[in-house]
């Protein structure tokens, strides 16, 4: 088969679908990682946190990754529509009757809604930190031992601070909108994506099933955990 | 049981097709569904009426003929039954059973609940089978020692009959867990070694060319399926289809 025939294959875009998605979910685990540190308080976790976002600004190998993580959503996203509109065409006419819930979880069967709500997310949560960060001329500084770093901390602590923004309230709560959303399309993503890739084994399987079931679970709580700490500590 | 039945009826390819109500009386329990439309066409019949269109042949669950999504669900509400199977004490007096064909680009309607599934036959012709040697010199099957549990998983997926349930099922009509099958039947026995490769990458080819939808693992062709085919096919054939991909072929 030619290289141009495997890529047309309808497998060929679930393998895409499904090597993404396992990187975005690594991607994940880092990102919360970075932002677990919004935990430390005071003075101490100001200075950890802005100096771990230069480091993921600035350092080469995280670069290179961060450039694989936009090319990974943006195709995972475009893959996803093409794959969607193909499923819609392949059934033109729908069932007056339609018992999707007898023989399929609610997840599985809505992973396109769900993908373009943790997408709305995305582009919002880049817009008011990640725009910030990387060309926001007016952003605050923090110096540490003469070195002028840029404040995403205090971005951060003022973005869910309802007395400096007065949607701080709406945004923790669409925060963890989103987290549902993330999490949902995780509950089906992580296993289904081993599916696409051909793993499968009667004794493995169950425990990746599981792996994915506390991923989907423990990593959207953990995220949503900080925008509402940061709000009922603030509020 | 008296039951209400609204059935699609749908006069060629090309026609819009509508929804039909009747009435229905003296339905016993113990009669299956094709019976049961049996004796409503011999209503519509003596009414003067066109009787309803649908598929069936041997009526025992073995030929894959019967088709028929009632109430949402391809093959009714049973498990592990083709609609032949599926007995009217499944329902209860005074129900309203919504009777459609299965739906999917890939599977024309005919006429009312008659759909064509020659997209089945065209994707077994791009290489589910496995070439033989006819010349008299053909070494007996059971001389070469296959392990049982390859035996039994081969055998497993050779059950399905090609109802289409699967695709009928599937939110995305993907023809996935039928395909797989018959990738399957072969790819666990050594008769099937030769052409494996050769034979997963054309039939997928196949699969995508009659326009099925892609498989998203929601996992209900598997739930619905009279045969009790598993998702584990699906797992091999996408196994298979990049290690065809990847090595050639």
């Amino acid at each position: 088969m030619s290289s141009s025939g495997i890529l047309k294959s309808s497998l060929a875009k679930k393998y895409a679908m499904a090597l993404t998605g396992l990187f975005l979910c690594l991607f994940l685990v880092g990102h919360l990682l970075g932002n677990l540190q919004l935990f430390i308080p005071g003075v101490e976790g100001q200075t950890a946190f802005n100096e771990y976002a230069l480091f993921m600004t600035t350092f080469p190998l995280v670069k290179v990754l961060s450039y694989l993580t936009y090319a990974s959503v943006l195709f995972h996203v475009v893959d996803g529509v093409v794959l969607t509109l193909q499923n819609r065409k392949a059934r033109p006419a729908r069932y007056a009757v339609e018992k999707g819930s007898a023989n399929a979880g609610w997840s599985s069967r809505n992973m396109a809604v769900l993908g373009t709500i943790v997408l709305v997310f995305i582009v919002t949560h880049m817009q008011n930190f990640w725009w910030k960060m990387h060309f926001d001329k007016a952003m605050p500084t923090q110096t540490v031992n003469g070195v002028e770093l840029k404040d995403l901390h205090t971005v951060v602590m003022n973005f869910f601070d309802p007395a400096i923004n007065s949607m701080a309230a709406a945004a923790a709560g669409l925060y963890v909108l989103g987290m549902f959303a993330l999490g949902f399309h995780l509950w089906h993503g992580f296993s289904s994506a081993f599916q696409s890739m051909g793993v499968r084994h009667e004794t493995y399987t169950p425990w990746i099933e599981r792996a994915g079931q506390a991923f989907a679970v423990l990593v959207p709580a953990a995220f949503a955990s900080i925008p509402l700490y940061l709000f009922l500590t603030q509020a | 049981m008296n039951l209400t039945l609204k059935v699609w009826r749908q006069n060629g390819p090309q026609d819009k097709g509508h929804f039909d109500t009747h009435q229905l009386s003296d339905v016993t329990g113990d009669m299956s569904f094709l019976e049961m439309m049996d004796v409503l066409n011999d209503k519509i019949i003596r009414e003067g009426g066109e009787p309803i269109a649908f598929d069936h042949d041997c009526r025992e669950g073995i030929c894959g003929m019967c088709s028929m999504f009632i109430n949402g669900e391809a093959h009714g509400p049973g498990r592990g039954v083709t609609t032949c199977q599926l007995h009217m004490r499944s329902f209860k007096d005074g129900d309203t059973i919504t009777i459609e064909p299965w739906r999917a680009s890939a599977f024309p309607v005919v006429k009312d609940l008659t759909v064509d599934r020659s997209a089945f036959d065209r994707i077994i012709q791009a290489g589910g089978y496995v070439s033989v040697n006819t010349s008299g010199e053909t070494l007996d099957a059971n001389a070469i020692p296959v392990p049982k549990a390859d035996a039994d998983e081969a055998f497993n997926a050779a059950t399905c009959i090609g109802c289409g349930a699967c695709v009928a099922t599937c939110k995305n009509a993907s023809a996935m867990l039928f395909v797989s099958a018959k990738v399957s039947q072969f790819a666990l026995l050594p008769q099937g070694q030769p052409e494996r490769k050769r034979r997963v990458t054309r039939m997928v080819e196949q699969m995508d060319k009659e326009g099925f939808g892609n498989c998203t693992n929601t996992g209900a062709c598997a739930v619905e399926c009279p045969k009790g085919i598993d998702l584990t096919n699906i797992a091999r054939m996408n196994r298979d289809f990049l290690n065809a991909s990847v090595t050639g072929q």
